[in-house]
């Protein structure tokens, strides 16, 4: 989905300066999406009566790592299109998602070391989920590092287009870990928590009033628009070391 | 395909390595039996070429045909009309000298007996059927040329792409290359060889192809002073 | 004129092997790697008896990964270093025969070390490995990372900084590999009934299947220039 949309108006990325419509109008309902989302799980969601004024984090927590799948999910798709089709804008499209979906996924780590210390009385624990999600963010941070050791940039493409698909497994796995190994502590919001999670609370009407637009919003909203801008950036990049290159010729 | 047809065809190949260019809109033709002397400046784009013509590197734009087939939809059939010596010797150095002819004659799905035949053939026209149970590890960087020369012409193939062959031979080892590739257009087959000696493989290559910054600079048989003058010339452009 | 698939696998299969015994480098390295290892580990965990136990399975996988991965880079390097990957993409073969013959030798290297380490590890450690089951496990498990090893192995050969890069890139997309080899090996070890860890053997040999045909898809791309 993300990449349909950004490919149509990717038609005549390069006037400097003139974004195309469309993007300057996900960008406006981005910002204001993220304020009312904020201002709903902030002000309007009920504090939790065990808990406190801590859970609200969970608003944001839940729905970035939902952000890095959307964004990561786009380098899947923009690897395969681009093995398919040699446009070196999948390619951008897949690096631009990896980069929006890490960022998301230490927001995600972030928010949830912070929502720890209270609950779970320290900032990180070895348990099976919080060592899949950083083991994700090393996976794309491998991917960052793969792809700055490979020179040839026909070469980078494939190469990082392959990466960037097997490196969904691990994404996949942080998603199923519970089944997989299911001693872990990390409660379950939606569907059944496990035997040992601790620091679970309700989904009542007031959580899902909260969640759901929020969940949304960092689904297809948040990434979209940064990994168009992202895109964006790379190609007046490319340009720019393209005209370094003609000067150097001249 | 009939005698009539060219070889190679090659139609406005171009080949960058990301932003920068090798190879600008180069086209030519090559006859079948012809023998092509590629000479350039290091850098100007001899190896990219060859690379490009053994279908071992895509073409940025561009047509490339060898022997009426057409890179990169047919590379199978194309690649397995073509013998390569390259920079590196593409040879396994644990295996012995007859063992990596061996192993290249199976990919090459050449039969038992006559890949026994071959080798043992080829290993003494190098002069290194001595040597032939050696690990490949222990030969000299000539030795090594001269069996990678073998592993080359082990399937017969109709078109021979050499780059800088002479390199790291004596006088005596680039003789016996010489009588190999005059043997070889004796029997036939089309010979590309780029170097950067302008006295090496004159006697027997009737065409040079010069080029320079990517582009062909001169192309067509010619006495050794015009060469030689075309070849300054282009040695004399800017380098990238 | 077209190799078969079958002769052009043996053939690059066979010579790795050929050339490995002869020189035994590799197989020399991974296997002192691995008792090196294992001897760490055992040292590292003797204090506590219940928990050398339980991590037995953990200490036999990420060994094995481990010198998995010097093998890996070591015959990628033999096929980069002289050129030779150049040789095998000139030759008339498909791609993914040159795929299989290095993935059946990797894997045969990987194998030996493995092989070598349950009787080891049983006297080491004091439980029976030598079980049928455990095999089994060991078979399936370094089939499945060897795939996917030799698949990355191919792209960081050609890179700049080839030897570092490959556990980086590799260790989280095998993580699916060592999650479910340690599950099985362990519920075998510990006794449980079939019906709870056969899942685990189940789950290692389809993502074993599902990987293979990836790779036998990309590898291509890999490959290609």
């Amino acid at each position: 989905m993300t990449d349909i949309s950004s490919s149509n108006a990717l038609e005549n990325p390069m006037e400097p300066g003139a974004q195309p419509r469309l993007l300057r109008i996900l960008t406006i309902l981005t910002v204001l999406g993220f304020a009312a989302t904020l201002i709903l799980g902030l002000f309007v969601a009920g504090t939790d009566i065990q808990q406190g004024e801590v859970q609200r984090i969970f608003y944001i927590h839940m729905p970035s790592f939902f952000g890095a799948f959307t964004a990561f999910g786009a380098t899947v798709v923009g690897g395969i299109l681009y093995l398919a089709r040699r446009s070196e804008t999948w390619d951008q499209i897949a690096l631009a998602g990896v980069e929006v979906g890490l960022a998301f996924a230490l927001i995600n780590l972030l928010t949830g070391a912070v929502w720890a210390r209270p609950i779970w009385n320290t900032w990180w624990t070895w348990d099976p989920r919080l060592t899949s999600a950083a083991i994700m963010c090393l996976t794309y941070a491998a991917y960052l590092m793969l792809r700055a050791g490979i020179e040839d940039p026909n070469r980078r493409r494939a190469f990082m287009s392959v990466y960037g698909i097997f490196a969904f497994v691990s994404v996949l796995i942080t998603l199923f870990i519970i089944r997989i190994v299911p001693e872990t502590i990390h409660p379950v919001i939606v569907g059944a928590s496990p035997q040992n999670a601790q620091g679970g609370f309700e989904a009542t009407s007031g959580v899902v009033l909260a969640l759901v637009p929020s969940l949304l919003l960092w689904l297809t909203l948040m990434p979209i628009t940064l990994i168009w801008h992202r895109v964006r950036l790379e190609i007046r990049l490319e340009a720019l070391s393209l005209q370094k290159i003609r000067a150097l010729n001249e | 395909m009939s005698g009539e047809r060219p070889i190679i065809e090659v139609e406005a190949l171009s080949k960058a390595y990301g932003l920068l260019p090798a190879l600008r809109d180069v086209s030519f033709c090559v006859g079948r039996g012809e023998c092509v002397r590629l000479l350039g400046a290091n850098g100007s784009g001899k190896s990219t070429l060859l690379r490009a013509l053994a279908g071992l590197s895509k073409p940025s734009s561009g047509r490339i045909r060898v022997g009426g087939w057409e890179m990169p939809k047919e590379a199978a059939q194309l690649r397995a009309q073509i013998g390569l010596v390259a920079h590196q010797p593409l040879l396994y150095e644990n295996l012995s000298a007859r063992e990596n002819l061996h192993f290249f004659g199976v990919l090459y799905a050449i039969n038992r007996a006559e890949r026994e035949r071959r080798s043992a053939e080829l290993l003494r026209s190098v002069d290194l059927h001595k040597r032939a149970e050696s690990l490949v590890r222990t030969f000299s960087r000539g030795m090594k040329q001269r069996l990678s020369l073998a592993r080359a012409m082990l399937h017969q193939p109709d078109l021979l792409l050499l780059d800088e062959p002479y390199s790291g031979l004596d006088q005596k080892a680039g003789e016996l290359l010489d009588e190999l590739l005059l043997a070889a257009r004796s029997q036939g087959q089309t010979i590309i060889m780029s170097t950067h000696q302008l006295e090496r493989g004159a006697q027997f290559a009737e065409r040079a192809l010069i080029l320079s910054r990517g582009r062909i600079s001169f192309d067509g048989p010619g006495s050794a002073s015009e060469i030689s003058a075309a070849f300054r010339r282009a040695g004399d452009a800017p380098g990238l | 004129m077209k190799t078969s698939f079958a002769a052009a696998v043996l053939a690059i299969a066979g010579k790795d092997l050929r050339a490995e015994l002869r020189s035994r480098e590799v197989l020399m390295a991974m296997a002192l790697f691995a008792l090196l290892s294992v001897l760490v580990f055992s040292f590292a965990l003797e204090l506590d008896r219940a928990a050398r136990g339980e991590a037995i399975s953990g200490v036999l996988w990420v060994t094995l990964i481990f010198a998995s991965i010097l093998g890996f880079n070591r015959s990628m390097a033999n096929e980069q270093d002289a050129g030779n990957f150049d040789a095998l993409r000139l030759a008339p073969i498909s791609r993914s025969a040159i795929f299989v013959g290095k993935l059946v030798g990797n894997c045969c290297f990987t194998l030996c070390v493995g092989l070598a380490l349950l009787p080891l590890m049983t006297v080491l450690y004091g439980l029976n490995l030598l079980d049928g089951w455990v095999l089994l496990t060991t078979l399936l498990g370094v089939g499945g990372f060897s795939t996917i090893g030799t698949l990355l192995a191919t792209m960081t050969a050609q890179t700049r900084a080839r030897e570092a890069l490959l556990p980086i890139a590799l260790l989280p997309v095998a993580l699916p590999f060592l999650l479910t080899a340690v599950r099985a090996t362990k519920g075998v070890l510990g006794g449980e009934p079939q019906s709870e860890w056969q899942v685990w053997l189940q789950l290692l040999a389809g993502i074993g299947l599902i990987y293979f045909v990836l790779c036998m898809l990309l590898f291509e791309f890999v490959a290609e220039e």
